[in-house]
């Protein structure tokens, strides 16, 4: 019987030091894993028990909550806030900080509102007109930023106040434009839903995506001769997944399904997780964000790389924009304003994206925004005022930035800074 | 040292003359001539403000000169910013480290060099990492945590390595063994010598004496900005201590340039 497997693994390229302790099969990784978060490397850990700790509350009080009709209306609500608050974390990334998001956004859907309704122009042009503002706003933010060195929160708070007058300006004395009921635009952030066989279908995907990827990356580690994931992990994995995205569909097709608003928010999360991990430009992000002088010292063109910071978060903040101006089939002189600004921030830390530079993912907008509108849906079926809400928010962010600093603190105690 | 007598008459790697550089109304390198060979290790010591760090900043492209000329590789060359000295050849590694403590070793290896942009190859950088890492006989445990997580000893292999990645010509240690405990400085003096061994040209910034005397084929000497005298390593240390605190006796510094000038030749 030829076994050469544990002969070889031994000797792989990266499992050669004894000091190391090896965790490919499935009790090291959950090994590593506790090993990992002991050590403040909490990565989407604590904003998992704080959804079951939020859901669990609010069932309890109102069973509504977790009702396929509610979390129908939560994913509609979560899509635009966190479309922006994707923006939000490549500022993060790189240790800067965008405080006009949501005038931004509400700049985007006046813009929508005014190239559309009132001058006329086509769907496609009015929408790149408003993404187009967003992102010229992040190309101003970064001249300044680069060119005069004004710190990112200086120049944003300007940005803040300056973008909302725009705002105002543009809207002219009615304040307040209508979106046509029955467009496109209008249905697709009202009412458009996957078709139910569909929904069962596309939540296939991301399982088999996984599968494929790991195994290909397991056996070109093989070939390499480098420690490589069992395929009884990564089968796990993906069957985990699968199982999970299936069982969420089944719940939302209860109701009126997954929204395809909410699919396009997963898709850009998706793709920006991907240039941020496997990209040279994410890369480069992370080391702008962990060691701004190295990063310049090992060729990275870092001006460039604010830059792009900037020019994603405006752009981001500009779609998130539209999306709520379909969400609401209007522009107003109250969009992108309350608290649309801090729950972008918000979600963005709360899920795990530090405010301190360089460490982060873009799940994490993804994460936190679900995390944020559960909050803010329960509170809402709860019947509470607004001033609660304000409040209990306001103490779910201190919280998640103290778990931060402190996980932050443990990570250098622990050596993993 | 029979490697001295080629060198001589070979062309070297890197030449410098009358290289200056002013900070506003400070002169902080005046005149400086500096040769180095290929396979020799020259170290560069001088009291604190002597322009050691600025002239490394100088050869690695963080500051322009403000005059002077540098030839490398027989060319003239302009180091106009630290891409355009790592893609001629002259890789630096900097007293700091300059490395990313929130990336992992194969990250800061790779860092502004990763391989096929759009979709890291992280199967070959690995590879390619854990070569470096045993070429210098590194003893690093994971290339996959990150570098907040290493000792000091380790970090400095990791930048050393990543240093290598490029296979420059000229390499630039910058205080490589400052911060570190004895054992781990003998390593890194190890680690030095092997990239010597590899037909590298060394220029090594030191405060330590014991090290500088330990790895380097020739010292050279800036004191308040200028070059005062080169030294073969046997030069006594009171000689060195003269020429880098500009002792009153003149006639030791006299002494030991003349004697370094001899040593060149016969040995």
């Amino acid at each position: 019987m030829s076994r050469p497997d544990d002969t070889a693994t031994s000797a792989k390229l990266d499992r050669r030091d004894e000091r190391l302790q090896s965790g490919d099969d499935i009790g090291g990784a959950i090994r590593n894993f506790i090993e990992r978060v002991r050590a403040g490397d909490l990565g989407s850990l604590p904003v998992i028990v704080g959804l079951i700790v939020i859901c669990s509350v609010f069932t309890a009080i109102n069973p509504l909550f977790l009702s396929p009709a509610n979390l129908v209306n939560l994913l509609f609500d979560c899509s635009t806030v966190g479309i922006i608050s994707l923006g939000v974390v490549c500022m993060l990334l790189v240790g800067e900080i965008d405080l006009s998001v949501g005038s931004v956004s509400g700049l985007a859907s006046a813009v929508l509102g005014v190239v559309w309704v009132n001058t006329g122009w086509p769907v496609p042009l009015a929408i790149i007109a408003a993404i187009g503002t967003g992102a010229l706003i992040g190309l101003i933010y970064s001249e300044l930023f680069n060119r005069f060195g004004m710190p990112s929160f200086v120049a944003t708070l300007a940005g803040l106040l300056a973008v909302l007058g725009a705002q105002l300006y543009i809207l002219g004395p009615t304040g307040s434009i209508n979106l046509p009921y029955g467009s496109d635009l209008v249905n697709f952030g009202q009412l458009l839903v996957i078709p139910k066989p569909l929904g069962y279908a596309l939540a296939l995907i991301p399982g088999l995506v996984s599968f494929a990827s790991r195994l290909r990356m397991a056996q070109r580690r093989r070939a390499a001769n480098l420690s490589s994931a069992s395929l009884a992990m990564i089968a796990l994995r993906a069957g985990l997944l699968t199982i999970g995205l299936e069982i969420a569909v089944f719940v939302l097709n209860q109701a009126r399904g997954v929204p395809w608003m909410f699919a396009l928010f997963v898709l850009l999360v998706v793709v920006m997780h991907y240039a941020l991990s496997r990209t040279k430009w994410g890369r480069s992000m992370r080391a702008v964000g962990g060691n701004r002088e190295a990063a310049r010292r090992a060729g990275i063109k870092v001006r460039a790389i604010y830059t792009s910071a900037f020019v994603l978060c405006g752009t981001f903040a500009a779609i998130g924009g539209v999306m709520a101006a379909c969400r609401l089939a209007s522009a107003s002189q109250q969009a992108g304003t309350g608290d649309v600004n801090l729950n972008a921030i918000a979600a963005a830390v709360i899920g795990g994206t530090s405010l301190f530079g360089g460490r982060g993912s873009a799940y994490s907008a993804l994460l936190g925004i679900i995390v944020i509108q559960s909050i803010s849906s329960g509170l809402t079926l709860l019947d509470l005022s607004s001033s609660l809400r304000y409040m209990i928010t306001g103490a779910v962010l201190a919280i998640a930035v103290v778990v931060d600093s402190l996980a932050r603190r443990s990570r250098q105690s622990h050596g993993r800074a | 040292m029979p490697a001295s007598d080629s060198t001589a008459k070979r062309e070297p790697v890197l030449s410098l003359r009358g290289i200056s550089k002013n900070f506003g109304a400070v002169q902080a390198l005046t005149d400086i001539n500096l040769d180095v060979h290929a396979g020799e290790v020259v170290a560069l010591v001088g009291d604190n403000g002597a322009g050691k760090s600025t002239l490394v900043k100088i050869l690695s492209g963080v500051h322009p000169a403000t005059s002077g000329a540098i030839r490398f590789l027989s060319q003239e060359v302009h180091l106009a910013d630290p891409g355009a000295a790592l893609s001629l050849g002259i890789a630096t590694v900097f007293q700091d480290l300059a490395l990313c403590e929130n990336l992992d070793v194969v990250a800061n290896i790779f860092l502004g060099r990763e391989l096929s942009p759009l979709g890291l190859d992280e199967v070959t950088m690995e590879v390619r990492a854990w070569q470096l890492l045993n070429e210098l006989s590194a003893r690093i445990p994971s290339v996959r945590e990150v570098v907040a997580s290493l000792s000091g000893g380790q970090r400095q292999t990791v930048a050393i390595a990543r240093s290598l990645l490029l296979e420059p010509k000229l390499i630039l240690l910058d205080e490589p063994t400052a911060a570190l405990g004895v054992a781990q400085t003998a390593e890194v003096l190890d680690l030095i010598e092997r990239v010597r061994d590899r037909g590298l040209a060394v220029v090594m910034v030191s405060h330590n004496m014991e090290d500088v005397r330990a790895v380097a084929d020739r010292i050279a000497v800036l004191r308040l900005g200028r070059n005062n005298g080169i030294f073969l390593p046997d030069a006594s240390n009171a000689e060195l201590v003269a020429a880098i605190t500009g002792a009153e006796n003149n006639a030791i510094s006299r002494r030991a340039q003349r004697r370094a000038a001899e040593g060149q030749a016969p040995q």
